[in-house]
């Protein structure tokens, strides 16, 4: 096996694009997944079983099935009852909904945190509802767990290359194609394996200091 | 001390009159526990209550049924002539804006400097223009001594600060009946006497109707018009803070008393 850094500049062009559409899928699938997941989480809260046992069920299904059949379903499936969308927003969709699943157990979690006194002290000065979720509760919670949150957008960056399955060329996509062209398969997938590593990388570094920021 | 920024409610007649809480025949039970056993009592307008009796004897659970956050399993609680229980969620908030709370934890919001924790319920539930309540909000701060601390947030103060917070926060609401639940039990001992020597100047100076419940006697003694003595969700003895403290009738009072004092 050789290195070949010809093959490496040939390929610096489609990683790119790919680098693009990767960090679009990650940015556009964690704000799916941080609103939807909120929604989940504030949903099983209100005192109606008609509410809960629905939300719970849909969501169960949707953490305990893979997400490349998610991803599948939505490509393939849908269009056959005419809902169709571009691949990349399926994918976001796809990948944000998976991930609003977790990220609702994240809120839950940061919601119970919030101690009971916060609730008390908030019906004691007669705050209305929903005030007492926005300016009190939510906050705090959101406080807590937003480097657990950070947490799933990391992982989520590994579960990008599965859009790759419904067409969408990020970074992986880019590789693959490339290498199918040219049978040079060392220099892409090396290169974006590194720029994973990379991108973890400079999330986590991005966390820790939103976490140490957090902390005062 | 500017006596512009304390709640001053105007007298109406229902106040003068004398009776502005009233418990009847209220029932509050955990599990198998009766914690309030068919419970009367009622309190006067501008009259300053005080709850004592071993832990668990029900005190502060009245204190908690007049707040609202708990409901009793039977009975019925009226505050200045409107119901409380049984209502409906709509009218609680109603009699809710009447009543103001001090916690033992403080409750302070982690979350907002220690002016928007007192501009806050003004500006949201009473409507008060933003302005006002920031105006109102500092004259309440340099009240309870804390006048330079507006934008610190409750984690920098010390409990004692926090606590006095905390009762500016209850007084900007204008509220008539104040209650205070054990407001000194989480604080270290050195703190302790400028909460007190505060509620004592807001006891002096202003007309609120306060509920207490303390295990500070003396405090007690100084501020109160009235003593009650719990045992297992009943007052056994009520009577004014002298003839309590000196001449108790009761030997459960008796007992209570030399354990505390």
């Amino acid at each position: 096996m050789t290195w070949d850094w010809s093959a490496v500049s040939d390929f610096l062009p489609h990683f790119w694009d790919g680098l693009l559409v990767t960090l679009q899928i990650l940015v556009l699938g964690s704000l799916v997944s941080f609103g939807v997941g909120l929604v989940w989480a504030l949903l099983m809260r209100v005192p109606s079983r008609w509410v809960t046992w629905p939300v719970g069920a849909v969501t169960e299904f949707v953490r305990n099935t893979p997400l490349l059949v998610q991803l599948f379903f939505l490509f393939y499936v849908l269009p056959e009852w005419d809902i169709t969308f571009s691949a990349l927003t399926t994918g976001v969709v796809a990948i944000g909904l998976h991930y609003s699943t977790y990220t609702m157990q994240v809120y839950r979690a940061g919601i119970e945190g919030v101690p009971v006194g916060q609730w008390e002290a908030a019906t004691a000065l007669n705050l209305p509802v929903r005030r007492t979720w926005t300016a009190v509760i939510l906050p705090q919670a959101i406080r807590r767990v937003t480097p657990a949150l950070g947490n799933y957008v990391i992982s989520m960056l590994k579960d990008t290359p599965l859009l790759m399955a419904i067409t969408v060329l990020e970074m992986l996509g880019e590789a693959r194609l490339f290498s199918q062209q040219n049978f040079q398969f060392t220099e892409p997938l090396t290169v974006i394996g590194v720029a994973f590593i990379v991108i973890s990388y400079l999330a986590s570094l991005a966390l820790r200091a939103l976490e140490r920021r957090l902390a005062h | 001390m500017p006596t512009d920024t304390l709640p001053n409610p105007e007298k109406s007649p229902a106040r003068s009159s004398g009776e502005l809480i009233r418990l009847e025949q209220v029932t509050k039970r955990f599990g198998d526990n009766t914690v309030l056993d068919h419970l009367d009592f009622s309190v006067d307008a501008g009259k300053h209550v005080t709850l004592i009796g071993p832990s668990g004897s029900g005190k502060t659970t009245i204190l908690r049924l007049l707040m609202t956050l708990l409901k009793p399993d039977e009975g019925t609680i009226t505050v200045d002539g409107q119901k409380l229980f049984p209502a409906t969620e709509k009218e609680r908030r109603e009699v809710r804006k009447q009543i103001g709370m001090v916690f033992q934890q403080f409750n302070l919001f982690p979350n907002m400097s220690v002016l928007r924790n007192i501009t806050e319920a003004p500006v949201t539930v009473l409507g008060m223009p933003k302005d006002e309540a920031v105006e109102r909000a500092r004259g309440l701060l340099d009240m309870v001594g804390l006048a330079d601390k507006c934008d610190a947030r409750p984690a920098q103060l010390s409990g004692g600060q926090q606590q006095r917070v905390a009762i500016a926060r209850a007084l900007a609401m204008r509220p008539k009946v104040l209650l205070l639940d054990e407001v000194t039990s989480a604080l270290d001992p050195e703190l302790v006497a400028g909460v007190l020597d505060l509620l004592r100047d807001i006891a002096r100076s202003t007309d609120i109707t306060m509920l207490c419940v303390t295990h500070e006697m003396n405090f007690a003694r100084d501020i109160s018009d009235q003593v009650l003595m719990f045992d297992s969700g009943r007052v056994i003895e009520a009577g004014a803070p002298e003839k309590i403290f000196s001449e108790p009738e009761h030997d459960r009072t008796r007992e209570f008393l030399s354990a505390v004092l």
